[in-house]
């Protein structure tokens, strides 16, 4: 069994920024990520991000990420462990992981932080599982990372963040894209991106949904339809599209099952993607010792992962007595960077997430302990 | 197909390998998923679900949901979106659970 000061699991956004402050203030620190290289989704981010200028605003995520890894690196206090999946939780903050094929093993960490990220939501429809629907991020994976194209013809589920710039990140990469349908009556994501893929002549349908995909191995068309003001289709308003693709982009929902496991109190929050772990102003979760971050502690998006990250892995270095000199001011910082990336109408489904996870008493929140 | 010419990215290839999918050769390049490798030459069809033989393609393309668990020199249930591609690969599709030998 190996033991750490400090735990991290995911080696994303929050992750990185969790490693990064927790081993500045001295904690020795092992980061686990189960691909091959740190990252996680933000090498696959080849649009510049928005929001606040101490927050990368203008840089592109693939160059973010780097930038972070090698700082990750080079650091003498963090010792990364890649191609290491955590699979399980044990009582007393003892980690089960398997760094690629060899014996499992356990790490015992006075503080874990808890990073893990999304994943990607379905949804419900006729043939929903043919080769050829796939998750927004797969197509960025697979374009980004390897160069490979998803297909020829998509048809885009969602008008969010995510929806646009993957239908942008298509039609750059020369791939056509048929219609990005939206089942709100309103485009969900920031209007510059919609408005750009608008102009490059992609139509974006509102109160439009998909119906059924059609196909045998593969999707060889996709019908979509009208939705009434109850979200049902209305018989009659079907409009087909031959595409061999369908993106999914109806959101994601936090990896939450190392917190499960930890028995931390867990509560359904939709705005923030579903189960999250109930957790204080510190990232502390219900169980002593266990913190959250990023995607994990609620969907949001990547400068907010990596303040969080930033945040958890100072508190949890303070929780074992690390310190130095200004921190304080430095929490305040990050913290009215946080706020400021939260304001105006694009913050507003997070700060009814927030709300909502702050007002649930412990009684209203499920734990599997009862 | 892959994307020739891309306005942002450099994309770095490793040197083109020969692997095996189901006994027929297929050339990929060394390093990157076997999913991409698949994705490539065409092959969509990775695996197939255990009651009704649905078939399964790729869908998150980072481990997660298991559409993509194929043989691969033997091994059953391996990710091939997350496992890297080596020359002399010998990717096969799964019937059932997978069976260790």
């Amino acid at each position: 069994m190996k033991k750490t000061e400090i735990a991290i699991v995911g080696g994303g956004p929050a992750g990185l920024g969790a490693a990064l402050s927790a081993a500045s203030m001295g904690a020795q620190v092992v980061l686990f990520d189960r691909q091959y290289s740190l990252g996680g989704q933000l090498v696959k981010q080849t649009h510049k991000f928005f929001g606040s200028k101490a927050q990368f605003a203008g840089e592109r995520g693939i160059k973010i990420a780097e930038d972070l890894a090698a700082k990750v690196a080079a650091h003498p206090n963090i010792k990364v462990m890649l191609n290491s999946t955590v699979l399980g939780y044990y009582n007393d903050k003892e980690l089960l992981f398997q760094q690629g094929r060899h014996d499992l093993d356990i790490i015992k960490a006075d503080q874990i932080v808890v990073a893990a990220g999304a994943s990607e939501k379905m949804l419900a429809f006729p043939n929903n599982d043919l080769p050829g629907i796939v998750g927004a991020g797969a197509i960025q994976t697979l374009m980004h990372i390897d160069g490979v194209l998803p297909g020829s013809n998509v048809l885009v589920v969602g008008s969010g963040n995510i929806g646009l710039i993957v239908t942008y990140q298509l039609l750059q990469a020369g791939v056509h894209v048929a219609a990005i349908v939206e089942a709100a009556p309103r485009i969900g994501g920031y209007l510059v991106h919609a408005s750009k893929v608008r102009r490059l002549g992609v139509p974006i349908l509102t109160k439009h949904s998909i119906k059924t995909a059609i196909g045998t191995d593969r999707v060889e068309k996709a019908v979509i339809w009208q939705l009434d003001s109850q979200w049902q289709g209305i018989e009659g308003t079907e409009q087909t599209f031959e595409v061999d693709t369908i993106a999914l982009a109806v959101g994601l929902s936090p990896c939450a099952e190392l917190l499960w496991q930890a028995d931390c109190a867990m509560v359904d929050v939709p705005e923030l993607g579903g189960f999250v772990a109930h957790h204080n102003d510190r990232y502390e979760t219900t169980t002593p010792g266990i913190l959250v971050a990023g995607d994990a502690a609620g969907i949001e998006e990547a400068s907010a992962a990596l303040l969080e990250g930033e945040l958890a892995g100072i508190f949890a270095a303070q929780n074992l007595g690390h310190s130095f000199e200004g921190v304080e001011a430095i929490i305040a910082k990050k913290r009215a960077e946080l706020a400021s990336l939260r304001i105006g109408p694009t913050g507003e489904k997070i700060r009814a997430g927030m709300a909502r996870l702050a007002e649930r008493g412990d009684h209203q929140c499920l734990s599997k302990l009862g | 197909m892959r994307i020739q010419d891309h306005p942002i990215l450099e994309l770095k290839k490793g040197p083109r390998v020969k692997f095996t999918f189901n006994g027929q050769e297929i050339y990929g390049y060394e390093g990157e998923s076997i999913l991409a490798a698949l994705h490539d030459a065409g092959v969509y069809v990775l695996s197939h679900s255990l009651k009704k033989h649905r078939p399964r393609g790729l869908f998150c393309a980072i481990g997660h949901c298991s559409s993509c668990s194929m043989r691969v020199n033997g091994v059953p249930n391996v990710r091939v979106c997350v496992e890297p591609l080596r020359e002399g690969m010998v990717v096969e599709t799964q019937e059932g659970k997978g069976v260790l030998a």
